[in-house]
């Protein structure tokens, strides 16, 4: 399973401004890639390009050497899964219903989920474990519990690479932390995982790439460790931060904390 | 300057068990609730419907004008029947069925030909009339409510009414007779969403979004030209024909009318039961659907050609009925969840049988026949206000 992006470049219509300038970089298992950047530097766009929804760019995306753009949305699908933002649904599924969607490229054109199916969904919330909230509705539970149900959605699928839009935008700091622990975990079974994140924390806790996009260009990529360093994030978010060591127990891992330009606490 | 005490309300844990399973679920939020919960029986569900709308079926056969019995009613709709089985030339068959109906048959006399004639003639055409377009109507409704992602959409989003309005007045106007009227209005139907999909394939950015309004366009402008009929109108037959044709009335409908709308309708729900489960991840939207291997192109643009049939012939064999294709499903949704593969058979037999009680309900409460268009506002528009403050309420 690999998945290559090389001189990959977009722009929306006519419109001579390039959303993504030369975008290049390829995946391999078990690799949890960051992809980091301000709001609206083309990290969706991007994202739409690799899932095959937009096809009027220009260079190549390769999925296992075969160009995604000579693959139809069902053979995509076979081998890339998408997780977006959780957002509260129009139509209150309940959640063993959003989890078998995912199952809709093994269902026959005309037919329904049966009961092997059904199994397979629940093994997935059991893994998961929101498997007690089968028949809850889609829309009553919480933001980090949709996010769940979504990435169960994505495993039935049985894609290897999973692209997730800012998993954890608009879940609280407990759901943060717990669905990207889900997610490390997803990793080091040897699924793919392309994400997007603003926080440079998420990138050095649980991810071994990263990306930072930065007008549509790719600024600087690697390790976090090497590549995320107060100078990067000051030219990109404009932000003065202080990168800091930090002990615990055995592991030893970087944070991020943003120093006063202001954003600290007034002195009262 | 204020010395604070750092300050901490306790927090009530509910119980350990409670909390400890919570760490592992991310469902801090989630009241228990929702956990466990056992989905409603569905099947006794759909069997009470299916009684209530054949009960309603029994009883229309009685109500109107020309009162009958139920059981003359009955007696009457199973003669055929009856009289075919016991004309056979299988002895015992005959001889079982001639001794079954032996207490009924002195009863099957009781009709004479007027009351027959009332049942087969006038009633029953209505009914299956009545049937059809509200199965027609609702379905298309929870097709397109689904499809747009929006359950504020009603079938005639893409202009289906409009478009069969015009064809109707522009046959009225040309004294072209019944017949034409019926397939000018379908025609006027199918015209007006073609040049809304064609519109709305020209548009860039959200697909959804460009046909809506592409529907609303041509609505405004096929309304238009109906408004222009009207004024050019002769109004002493031409005018007031047109006007109670846009009301929507059964009244007229034959069984010539119920064959060809039924063959039509019948072409276009099967495909859209078919699709049950690809409808639900449609209604997920154009990305996610796609990802999920969905060829959401061909299917929006078959779900768009059903719901379009149907609702144009049921719309020129009825003339505009409106709320009952923005209601139903609505009540559907209610009572059997949001999930098309039950909304769809849900919506068929719940759509049917509404019509069919207002139709009831129009050719009873007044000595002239109530226009249907008229009477549905008038139930949908109450029902309506009150699933939407229960649905405030629920959520």
């Amino acid at each position: 399973m690999s998945l290559e992006i090389s001189r990959l470049s977009f722009a929306y219509g006519r419109r001579t401004r390039l959303v993504l300038d030369d975008v290049s970089f390829s995946v391999k298992e078990g690799d949890l890639l960051a992809v980091l950047g301000p709001n609206g530097v083309g990290k969706s766009t991007m994202f739409r390009c690799i899932l095959g929804f937009l096809r009027n760019y220009r260079g190549n995306i390769r999925l296992n050497g075969l160009d995604i753009k000579t693959l139809d949305h069902k053979e995509i699908a076979k081998h890339v899964a998408y997780i977006p933002q959780s957002t509260h649904p129009i139509f209150n599924y309940t959640v063993l219903d959003v989890v078998l969607m995912g199952l809709t490229n093994q269902v026959r054109l005309l037919g329904t989920p049966d009961q092997s199916h059904i199994d397979e969904a629940y093994a997935a919330m059991e893994n998961l474990g929101i498997a007690h909230l089968r028949n809850a509705g889609y829309g009553e539970i919480s933001g980090g519990e949709r996010q769940l149900a979504l990435i169960a959605r994505a495993l039935v699928q049985k894609a290897k690479i999973l692209i997730m839009d800012e998993p954890t935008a608009n879940l609280d700091y407990g759901n943060q932390f717990r669905v990207m622990c889900r997610i490390s975990d997803l990793a080091r079974d040897g699924y793919i995982i392309i994400l997007s994140t603003h926080n440079p924390d998420h990138a050095f806790l649980y991810a071994n790439r990263t990306l930072m996009i930065y007008g549509g260009r790719v600024i600087a990529e690697g390790t976090p460790e090497d590549v995320l360093d107060a100078g990067l994030i000051k030219d990109v978010y404009g932000v003065d931060v202080h990168i800091e060591d930090y002990q615990y127990g055995s592991r030893c891992h970087k944070l991020c904390i943003p120093i006063d330009g202001g954003i600290g606490k007034h002195e009262w | 300057m204020v010395d604070a005490e750092p300050m901490r309300s306790p927090l009530t844990t509910p119980t350990g068990a409670a909390a400890e399973t919570r760490l592992h679920t991310a469902g801090a939020a989630s009241a228990p609730s929702v956990s466990d919960r056992e989905l409603p029986d569905y099947r006794l569900r759909f069997i009470l419907l299916i009684l209530a709308a054949f009960f309603c079926i029994i009883a229309s056969f009685a109500v109107g004008r020309f009162s009958l019995g139920i059981s003359d009613a009955v007696l009457i709709l199973l003669s055929p029947a009856i009289h075919f089985a016991m004309s056979m030339d299988v002895p015992i068959l005959g001889d079982i069925v001639r001794i079954l109906l032996s207490p009924l048959i002195p009863v099957a006399e009781t009709w004479d030909d007027a009351m027959y004639s009332v049942v087969w003639n006038i009633r029953l055409p209505r009914i299956l009339a009545a049937l059809l377009v509200g199965a027609a109507l609702s379905t298309a409704g929870a097709a397109y409510q689904g499809m747009f992602q929006n359950p504020l959409v009603s079938p005639d989003i893409l202009g289906a009414s409009a478009g069969a309005g015009f064809g109707a007045a522009l046959a009225i106007y040309f004294y072209l007779g019944t017949g034409a009227i019926t397939i000018f209005a379908f025609a006027g139907g199918l015209v007006a969403v073609g040049t809304a999909y064609a519109v709305s394939c020209l548009t860039r950015g959200n697909p959804t979004l460009g046909m809506v309004l592409a529907g609303i366009l041509v609505a405004s402008l096929f309304s238009a030209a109906t408004s222009y009929i009207k004024l050019v109108a002769d109004t002493n037959d031409q005018l007031p024909a047109i006007t109670y044709w846009l009301m929507g009335s059964l009244a007229g409908a034959t069984m010539g009318d119920v064959y060809f709308a039924g063959m039509v309708i019948i072409i276009g729900l099967v495909p859209l039961y078919l699709f049950r489960w690809r409808m639900n991840v449609l209604t997920l939207g154009e990305d996610e659907a796609k990802s999920m291997g969905i060829n959401t192109h061909l299917l929006r643009l078959i779900v768009i050609l059903c719901a379009t049939l149907v609702t144009a012939v049921a719309v020129s064999i009825s003339g505009i009925i409106g709320w009952i294709g923005l209601v139903i499903p609505h009540f559907c949704r209610m009572i059997f969840g949001y999930d098309y593969r039950r909304i769809i058979p849900a919506a068929v037999i719940m759509g049917g049988g509404f019509l069919l009680l207002v139709d009831d309900f129009a050719r009873t409460i007044a000595t002239t026949e109530v226009p249907l268009g008229i009477l549905t506002a008038f139930v949908g528009a109450p029902i309506f206000a009150y699933l939407l403050m229960m649905g405030g309420k629920r959520s």
